[in-house]
Order: structure tokens, then sequence, then C-alpha cells
């Protein structure tokens, strides 16, 4: 797999934010697609939709702090062939407008694009209320809908050029703050395709988001005690790669998940619904173990929440133990 | 259409609506019978541009339901125009039906948009103005078709504030205006009036007419579309249940059908035309 040089060093790696990427991605499809529509509510600096707006001003769309008209305005847009980009924080899409979603946008099947910007216990300072941890739950229910969770600022610019290309409801989530850069330009990412990051067989970590270069550090950190893990890169968790996940579970006995998210309702629970049954095998949640968050600077953060390659490591070990 | 051609279609219109939610067992009779003038008025009074035959059209108006239950008079009239064949209208609500029991965008030829869950079809008439108006530059106008009850919602002034800012003159939103919601009469529920003085704090441009007087609907339509400053409301005063004189104005009435003998009760009355013919049953 063509990933990061130096790519155990995280001081080496090039630190950015995810939301980065995301800002790059769309002044790149607004060059190659004219119908490209980006809609903020009041957060657009934040979400990085400021780039769009200085190449494009004509086609931003300031909708004040109105999440709700913000999910149809984008509707009657897409209903008169535009391509239109929501761009919030994730507590507020699809925390606020879920309704809206569910009616306007994944029933009708329209071409909408949604994003949830600060999503995770990582977000840090703003506490609790900022830190969207529910959003792949609350759109990964909902049909026709396709989820996305990109795991650097480089994967978030292809996640962003890959929604902006298909058509149909898509929501994409990113994180607020700077974190490595370990996949490259050439790192392949196509949705709905898990990628194998890294070889294994004696468990498998798949995991989400940032939290997946955490899992590398701790599959790493694990060879030099002998034990041979996978590392699976599950950036698109609706429509889930089955076929990876099966594949994983057959020849590696035991599953370990990551995110950045409740465990309830989110990756680990995706992946559960699979195994469980094609493929029972011990499986441990590594994620938000029914918390809010809180406020704190992101590093001790996600300590405090058990998110760090250090946690993920102690989750193999248990899990292998459980192997019949 | 003359006005008297109007409201003859309208009354037929009426009695397709009560077979029809009869038939279905279950729906909303009054906001339904109440909107069939508006619905006649927007389809058969040259308003509204469409072509049933070719329901994609690129140049048609776009028409939005925002108080998508109110489905069944909007069937009946899509019927009529020629959208699908008036045989369908006894399925409303059947398993399997293209008829749901809220309109479902892409099983109905004419249908825009799906809705159900009120205060969503405002917003959407407001993203397609938006377009019509500002990025597109065309002239399709927007008919968005909203209650007085839904107005509840916050998402409605969300809209109407975002329409007032971006003046979008190609919308005209003609507000079903009943005076009753489900649990009783709205300014009991919650009080929405003064309605005018509100959308005109917004930015609207208010006109209220009789929404049961053909001509009072057809020249606010028309007045809207020479309004080019800001959006337009028109309140339509109707009275829920139009024309049925056990469900007028009973908000009993707003999800419940009549039973085969109510509906019988209906049609002959309903035939009588105000008195003008005889009923068939006499």
């Amino acid at each position: 797999m063509i990933l990061a040089k130096n790519l155990y060093q995280k001081e080496k790696l090039e630190r950015k934010p995810t939301r980065d990427g995301y800002g790059l991605g769309l002044v790149e499809l607004g060059k190659e697609n004219k119908d490209i529509i980006v809609l903020g509510a009041d957060l657009t600096s934040s979400t990085r939709c400021n780039w769009f707006q200085d190449e494009f001003p004509e086609r931003f769309i300031q909708c004040g702090v109105a999440e709700q008209n913000m999910i149809g305005v984008a509707t009657g847009l897409a209903l008169t062939n535009k391509v239109p980009f929501v761009s919030t924080y994730s507590v507020f899409c699809p925390g606020r407008n879920w309704d809206q979603i569910r009616i306007s946008v994944a029933y009708n099947n329209v071409n909408v694009k949604m994003t949830g910007a600060h999503a995770g216990v990582s977000v840090g300072g703003d506490g609790a209320t900022h830190q969207g941890l529910e959003d792949i739950a609350l759109t990964r229910c909902l049909p026709n809908m396709t989820v996305l969770a990109p795991c650097d600022a480089i994967e978030t610019q292809k996640a962003t050029l890959a929604a902006g290309r298909m058509k149909g409801p898509v929501y994409l989530r990113f994180a607020r703050e700077p974190t490595p850069v370990f996949t490259t330009k050439r790192t392949p990412f196509r949705i709905g395709q898990a990628e194998v990051l890294r070889k294994g067989k004696d468990a498998s970590i798949i995991a989400c988001g940032p939290i997946v270069y955490e899992a590398l550090l701790a599959a790493e950190e694990l060879s030099e005690q002998g034990i041979s893990v996978r590392v699976i890169n599950n950036h698109t968790i609706k429509p889930i790669d089955e076929e990876e996940i099966i594949k994983a579970a057959e020849q590696t006995g035991a599953i370990v998940t990551g995110e950045d998210h409740q465990v309830m309702g989110g990756l680990g629970s995706a992946i559960a619904e699979v195994l469980s049954k094609n493929e029972p095998v011990p499986i441990e949640m590594i994620g938000i173990q029914n918390r809010f968050g809180e406020s704190g600077e992101p590093e001790e953060l996600m300590k405090e929440f058990g998110l760090v390659a250090k946690n993920i490591k102690e989750a193999v070990i248990r899990v292998i133990k459980r192997k019949g | 259409m003359t006005i008297k051609e109007l409201e003859k279609k309208a009354n037929d219109i009426r009695k397709d609506l009560v077979d029809m939610l009869t038939e279905a067992k279950s729906g909303h009779s009054a906001g339904s019978l109440g909107l069939v003038d508006v619905f006649t008025a927007l389809y058969f009074g040259n308003i509204v541009k469409y072509n049933p035959k070719k329901p994609e059209w690129k140049e048609r108006d776009r028409v939005v339901l925002s108080n998508a239950h109110t489905c069944p008079a909007w069937y009946a009239v899509l019927a009529h125009a020629g959208y699908f064949d008036k045989k369908e209208l006894k399925t409303l609500r059947k398993l399997g039906s293209i008829l749901q029991g809220h309109p479902y965008r892409q099983s109905v030829p004419g249908i825009e948009t799906s809705g159900g869950s009120l205060a969503q079809g405002l917003p959407i008439a407001c993203g397609m103005a938006y377009n019509f108006a500002k990025i597109d530059k065309k002239d399709n106008w927007v008919w968005a078709l909203t209650s007085d009850g839904e107005h509840d919602e916050g998402s409605m002034w969300e809209a109407a504030m975002f329409a007032g800012k971006y003046k979008l003159f190609n919308i005209t939103q003609i507000m079903d205006r009943n005076n009753i919601q489900i649990d009783g009469y709205t300014e009991d529920v919650m009080p929405l009036e003064p309605l005018r003085d509100k959308y005109e704090a917004f930015g609207w441009h208010v006109m209220d007419v009789d929404g049961h007087n053909m001509e009072e609907i057809i020249d606010a339509c028309n007045k809207s579309k020479a309004i080019f400053e800001k959006p337009s409301l028109i309140i339509a005063h109707t009275i829920p249940g139009k024309g049925v004189d056990f469900i007028e104005w009973k908000y009993s009435w707003h999800g419940k059908t009549p039973n085969k003998e109510e509906a019988k009760k209906a049609l002959d009355e309903l035939r009588t035309l105000g008195n003008r013919i005889k009923s068939e049953s006499e």
C-alpha cells in the first residue's frame, strides 16, 4: 500500500485538519463542474467553505444559522439540477435537521451532499455540545444514503471529489484538529471499498477517520511483540464493504473496530451487523462508550476517551485471547 | 376555462375526492376539500405552466405542496389535468399504489418533491426559486402551497426570512388559511395572527383572497407574477371541508374520511352544485 514516508514516526508527518481537504476538494470540484453550489450556515471559514466562496462568490449561498431551511434550499437546488454541498458542524447537520434529511433528501433521493465538521471528541475545548458523536448512526440508518469518514486531509479531498462526482445523497464527516497526513495522492480511494493498509494474520483493526493512524501505530508496536495485525481503513461506512470485512474475519479470526464516535450505531455496530450474520468472530470496539464528550486539549481527550494507539493495542490483545 | 367552467371542474374534482377518500378509508378530508378551488384555479385557470405529456418539460413551473397531507386534492387535479389515468385515484393509500398517503416524487408524474413532514416544502421552494432567479436566470415560477397550521414550525419562518433576504420574487406562496389544525382552531393551539404583518415584516408582498372565489384567486396569482421586488404570499381564506356541509368548519374532520353513508350524503350535496342542479338521488 502506498502511504507516507516515515509512516510510523508521528512527529515527522505533516499535520493538517481533515476539513482542509474539504476546502481544497470543493474548489477543485467548482472548477470542473459549474453546477456545484456551496451552502453555509454562519460557519463559512470554520468549515473551509470560504476558499470556495472566494473563488466562486456567485455559487456560495449564505443561509444564516438555519440548518433546517438550508437542507430544504439544497433540496430545491438539487431538484433543479444543481449539486449542492451543505456545510456546517456535525452536531447541527445531521443533528438538528435530521427530519429534513430523512424526507427532503433521503426519501426524495436527491443529489444533496451534506458535510459534518467538528466530529468527534477531538474537537477539544468547545466540549460536549460541539463534539458530534452520533452523526454516523443518524445517517447510516437512512436508505439511499452514502456515508463517508475519511482518515486524513488528503483522503478528505478525494472523498469530497468522489462525493461531488457521484449521484445521490452523501454524508461526509470530518474533524477539527490537525491530524497526521499519512496517505498520499497515490493512495487508492474508491467509495465502497475498504483498503487494507497493513497486512496481518492474528487480528484485524477496522477503523475510520483519524483513528486509522492510531491503528497503524498500534499494529507497528504489536509487531515488535510478534503479533501480526491487519489494518483496514474503512472510510465508507455505507455502503459497507462486506467482502473485505468478512475476509478479515475469516483470515484473522478477531476484529477490533476504531472510531471517534459512539460505538452504538457507529462503525463498530456496522461491522458487527456484517459479521454476526456472516462470520461471527470476537469483536472489541474502540470508540465513545455511552458518554458525552467534555472540554480539554484534543490529545488529552483522545486519551481520556480511550481512542489512542495504547487503547487499540490493549483491545487487540483482549480480542486475541477471546479467539476460540 | 370560464369562471363557471372552473367552478364545475372544481365540483367534479370534489366528487372524485369524496370517492377516493371513502375508498381509502383513511386520509385528510377537510384540508383536501378546502384546497380544491385553489388547485383547480392553478391548473385550469391558466396560472401554472405545465405539460402533462412531458412532466419533465424544462420550461415548466414548479408546484410544491408543503402541507403534503392534502395531496388527495392534488392527485385528483393531476389526474384531471392528464398526468395519469383517473382509475388510479381509487388506489389511494393501497399497497403498491403510485398514490402514497403522502406524495412520493418517484411514483407520481407531476409531483416535484416528496413530502409529508410539515414545513419542508417552503424551504425547498426557496431553493428552486433561488436557482431560477439567481443562478440559471430562468423565468420558471415556483408555486408553494402551504397551510396555516404548519406555520407553528420554525423552519417556515427560516424559509420566509431566506426568501425575503434574497428577494425571491419568483415564489408565490399560497397559504391555506382554514383556521384548523389537528387539536383545534389555530388561534387556540398556537396563535398565528397577525399573519399579514408578520410576513410583511419578513419582506413579502401579501394579498388576502377568498379561497373559494375563482376570480379572486386567479387575479391574485396574476398580480403576484407582476411583483418583481419581493416574494408574494396569497393568504387564501378557505373553509375546511368546503362543499360538504357536515365536514365544513369541523377540525374533527382533519384526519378522517367519510364512511359509505356519509359519502353518499356528501355526493348528493355536491351534485346539486349549490342547488343549481338536481341531486341524482331525488
